[in-house]
């Protein structure tokens, strides 16, 4: 019999695991991903504006886009993949247990890899005072709900906590209608990357309340206001010179733990403060033949390095069978991208990760790492560009998610979003199919990201 | 012309879901009426969870004599009822002397009001049966136990209603007439005739008691705040410990509580306010509670805490009094009025019920049913079933096999049941408290967009009709594509 390395999860890090272990054993291994979402994928299903994929592909792709990219290669390579499956239990000595509609199962797997991903922070976990009313969401929660369900959760949000998530969620639901009053952050600079302050918040003059916090939600029934104060030195509230704001939605981005109860069951040890798996550098677990990736290790920003972390426990895994020499993992490549907040002056590029920060004097352009960033820093001077990404509903009402083949003026955004909320695609429609061609004039065309799940 | 009941219970707390079911067991047409959406949806939703042995209340009151009766009886109602129950006993600890003398004389208080088995515990022995527990020394109280506040009242409700209780929901008594013999009450947009009234109204019975001109009482609201920690009372702790208590505060004391599903409570705060409807947190109270639970249990991380609530006791003694007033069961007329049920109230509920039904019999006669429908057989819950259960139900019905809630392990099946409820609720928190889903970690992060689904696609419902507790509190305001860009 073969030797079997199961995967528990299969997000961006476990479908990267199970290609590099696909390919590694050459065929020596049955390489099995168990997912209890009804697709792979992972968080990127959700995920539906642009900014993955640039330093592994070359592209900026869709959340949707770089999971279908892995999803392909899957199909291709003989791996068995269970799909609304949940693992409940795994032992110490590698025995799955998993559930499904057929029933309950348990395989006993020579490795495992745990690519588990996160959770998020809840209002509990930071006990913010006050009632507790409908109305309070967690950012993931609420783009899953705004971008998967075709749901409108509110049409006047506050997002607590500037990370990535809760930036990207401002931008979105204001697509949608929604009134964003503001972002509060209790630290002096915002937690997300800049080229996020810039396209998400300063495109629709979102207020970004620095150094304050919410010190009171009310509202018994449905939410109607939060109380916001200041912040001194230390965090603490400036309780004299808090003030109200009204809204109907608050959106909580306040960051994610790594998920690792299932890996805990098993005897991994995990870290006491962030819950993350421990590992070696070989991606190992304190149990032999057990491997952590992505996300239930450490919450990174940026997918590629997922997905390359997950290559390395894939090629690990089989290396452990066959008793061959391990990979280190090492980030492949150092990029730290700015955070905080843009500079003065100058254009945060959006074309890449790198988010170079640009000045532009006439024809002098400084900081652009590359040509591209100067093209779009004289664009943005001149009439700034942006790709739209947005949902759209197909005949038969199921959502699916979609984005301008290429930038389009800013200022039309708006209009072009009018059509995009009255047209319906096919229900047939796939990845890269044309949705609508020269959409208001503006050469670009609308494109699916995703297709519909039945 | 509108029908007459016999007898109508007002608040459908454990209290009034208890009298339904005793009256349910005679010939009488029963109606309840609630304000809230579902059963529980007042104080006997917000509280401890503790099934108290009798020993805190003083000799020979109201109060002792029901706790002490309720708490030996408990065990087989929960039985009867298929209520999450465990005797996990109790310990009070000392950090000084005078509390060790205080802890001496509930000892002997409990022994007279005829509770069994309190005994004091060195420091030694009680860091061996509560390991990391602060404290000097300890009184021990066996009988003590948790139970599920929720499945305990929906579980009483449902039983009544099998057997011909009429369960009436958002139906705020606003006023009450006597004409003819009859009670008209007008109660959301009805009226309501009835020969009976009998006021389970909590926090409110003093409201109702109003309305039909009884003026002696007055309810003080006093909140208690809590946090829930994750289930991590296996690991850390699976016995209730409080403080020795201290005069006069009118509660005792913010404490560690496990709940029957794994989760540990700390608190609540004692704090009288002027809303009987202000449920909030504080951040004041929030600081105090986590030190003075540290202050038991010095191991305790902040990092565990998943979410918070308040309580509010309906208490008879004003602030400037402070401590406890016996239970109040008044009569007047045909009507009796339930007041000041503060803690032990949960425990005491149905011994409560029982002094309830034989005030009624000086008044009314009643004959007892032939036939009563016994109680539905609780299904187990999944998750606590073995391998071999678990394949057998999922071959039996697939359901069983989507896990829908991925932190309390609740499968499909059980969400269905839960929408499909006896007494027709529908709200997050109706499903919530009838299987447990969104009560973990994750606080609903994995399975509210999943309850959605399930509530728009299988039982067509628009998102603007899912609320979290009825009434406004939506959760949703529509479907996206209705209310595009354009505003
Ligand atoms: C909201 C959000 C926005 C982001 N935006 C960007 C961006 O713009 N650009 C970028 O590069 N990166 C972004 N990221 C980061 C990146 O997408 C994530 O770091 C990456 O998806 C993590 O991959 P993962 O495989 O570790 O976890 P996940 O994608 O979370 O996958 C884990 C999978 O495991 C499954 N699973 C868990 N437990 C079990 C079990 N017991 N049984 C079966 N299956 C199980 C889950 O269902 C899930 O599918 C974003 C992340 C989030 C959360
Ligand atoms: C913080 C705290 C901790 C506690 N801990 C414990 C414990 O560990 N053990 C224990 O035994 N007891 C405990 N108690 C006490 C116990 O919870 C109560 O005594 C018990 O729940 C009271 O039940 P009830 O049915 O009288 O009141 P409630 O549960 O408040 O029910 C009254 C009902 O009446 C309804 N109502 C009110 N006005 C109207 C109206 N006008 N029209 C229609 N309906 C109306 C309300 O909506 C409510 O549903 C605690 C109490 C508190 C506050
Ligand atoms: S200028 Fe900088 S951020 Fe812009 S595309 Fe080039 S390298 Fe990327």
């Amino acid at each position: 019999m073969k030797n079997k390395i199961v995967i528990v999860g299969g997000g961006p890090a476990g479908m990267a695991a199970a290609l590099a272990a696909k390919e590694h054993c050459k065929d020596k291994c049955n390489v099995i991903i168990i997912e209890r979402e009804h697709t792979l994928g992972g968080i990127l299903n959700q995920c539906i504006h642009d900014g993955f994929g640039l330093l592994k592909f070359g592209q900026m792709m869709t959340g949707p886009e770089y999971a279908n990219k892995y999803e392909k290669l899957i199909e291709k390579a003989d791996i068995k993949v269970y799909t609304d499956t949940m693992v409940i239990d795994v032992t110490n000595d590698k025995k799955v247990t998993f559930i499904n509609k057929n029933g309950l199962s348990t395989i006993k797997a020579s490795s495992i890899i745990f690519a588990t991903g996160c959770r998020e922070r809840t209002r509990g976990n930071i006990a913010i005072p006050g009632t507790r009313p409908a109305g309070i969401f967690t950012a993931g929660v609420a783009q899953n709900l705004t971008n998967n369900k075709n749901i409108c959760i509110g049409k006047k949000v506050i997002i607590l906590g500037s990370g990535d998530i809760g930036l990207i969620m401002a931008r979105r639901l204001t697509y949608e209608g929604a009134d964003v009053i503001g972002v509060i952050e209790l630290q002096k600079q915002p937690g997300g990357l800049q080229r996020n302050i810039s396209q998400c918040l300063y495109d629709f003059d979102i207020p970004l309340y620095l150094q304050h916090t919410i010190v009171e939600i009310k509202g018994k029934e449905r939410l109607q206001a939060v109380t916001v104060a200041p912040v001194d030195e230390l965090g603490n509230p400036i309780e004299n010179n808090k003030f109200t704001l009204e809204c109907d939605t608050l959106v909580l981005s306040v960051g994610l733990i790594p998920e690792n109860e299932i890996a805990k069951k098993s005897g991994v040890l995990l870290d006491d403060k962030t819950n993350g798996a421990l590992t070696d550098e070989y991606l190992q677990t304190n149990i032999s033949g057990v491997f952590v990736c992505g996300n239930s290790i450490k919450v990174m920003d940026l997918v590629d390095y997922v997905s390359e972390q997950g290559e390395v426990a894939g090629y690990n895994a089989v290396a452990y069978l066959f008793n061959e020499k391990m990979y280190e993992f090492k980030k492949q490549r150092s990029l730290e991208m700015p955070k905080g907040l843009p500079e003065n002056g100058k254009f945060t590029c959006i074309l890449c990760p790198n988010g170079c920060s640009i000045t532009v004097e006439g024809n002098n352009v400084n900081g652009n790492k590359c040509n591209r960033g100067k093209q779009f820093a004289i664009q943005e001077k001149k009439t700034p560009k942006r790709v739209l990404t947005i949902t759209i509903l197909t005949q038969k009402g199921y959502t699916i998610s979609a984005k301008t083949d290429r930038p389009i003026d800013k200022e039309i955004i708006k209009e072009v979003i009018k059509i995009c909320k009255k047209i319906r695609a096919s229900d047939n429609c796939k990845i890269g199919d044309v949705i609508l061609d020269n959409i208001a004039n503006t050469n670009a065309n609308l494109i699916a990201t995703s297709k519909v799940h039945l | 012309m509108a029908e007459i009941y016999d007898i109508v219970v007002i608040g459908a707390g454990a209290v009034g879901c208890a009298v339904a079911r005793e009256l349910s067991r005679y010939n009488l047409k029963v109606a309840v009426l609630e304000k809230g959406i579902d059963v529980a949806s007042g104080t006997s939703g917000r509280n401890s969870a503790v099934i108290h042995a009798g020993f805190n209340n003083k000799n020979g009151s109201l109060m002792a004599q029901l706790c002490v009766e309720g708490n030996q009886g408990f065990e087989k109602l929960a039985n009867e009822l298929g209520v999450p129950y465990k005797k996990t006993g109790k310990y009070l600890i000392a950090f000084d002397k005078d509390d060790i003398k205080v802890l001496k004389g509930l000892v002997e208080q409990g022994r007279k009001n005829g509770v069994k088995g309190l005994h004091m515990i060195d420091e030694c022995s009680l860091k061996k049966a509560v390991p990391g527990v602060g404290g000097i020394a300890a009184m021990h109280s066996p009988e003590t136990a948790i139970i599920n506040p929720f499945a305990y009242v929906i579980a009483l409700a449902e039983d009544a209603a099998r057997n011909g209780v009429t369960f009436l929901f958002d139906r705020e008594v606003k006023s009450i007439l006597f004409n003819n013999d009859i009670y008209l009450i007008s109660a959301g947009q009805d009226i309501y005739k009835a020969k009976f009234i009998i006021n389970c109204a909590g926090l409110y019975s003093d409201k109702i008691a109003n309305m039909m001109n009884i003026n002696d009482y007055k309810i003080y609201p006093c909140r208690g705040e809590y946090f829930i920690l994750d289930e991590i009372a296996d690991e850390v702790l699976s016995v209730p410990i409080y403080p020795a208590p201290k005069k006069g505060i009118g509660g005792l004391g913010v404490h560690l509580t496990p709940t029957t599903k794994g989760n540990i409570l700390i608190g609540p705060s004692a704090e009288y306010i002027d809303d009987k409807s202000d449920y909030s947190c504080t951040a004041k109270i929030m600081d105090k509670l986590f030190t003075e639970a540290k202050q038991l249990l010095p191991t305790l991380k902040r990092s565990c805490i998943i979410g918070s609530y308040s309580g509010i006791r309906s208490k008879l003694a004003s602030p400037q009094e402070g401590g406890f007033h016996d239970f109040v069961i008044h009569k007047k007329n045909n009507s009796i009025h339930l007041i000041g049920i503060e803690s032990p109230g949960l425990t005491a509920s149905v011994p409560l019920a029982r002094r309830v039904i034989e005030e009624i019999k000086k008044s009314i006669t009643m004959h007892k049913k032939t036939e009563i429908i016994p109680p539905k057989i609780r299904k187990p819950h999944f998750r606590n079933l073995s391998m071999k259960e678990k394949s057998k139900l999922i071959s039996q019905d697939s359901n069983y096999g989507e896990i829908v809630c991925r932190c309390e392990q609740i499968t499909k099946r059980e969400i269905l049941d839960a929408i499909e409820n006896p007494l027709g609720v529908v709200s997050i928190s109706g499903i919530k408290y009838r299987c447990g889903a969104t009560m973990g970690r994750c606080q609903g992060g994995y399975c509210l967009g999943r309850i959605t689904d399930i509530l728009i696609k299988e039982y067509n419902k628009k998102p603007s009709d899912i609320t979290l507790r009825g009434g406004n509190s939506s959760l949703y305001l529509g479907f996206l594509q209705e209310d595009s860009y354009e505003k």
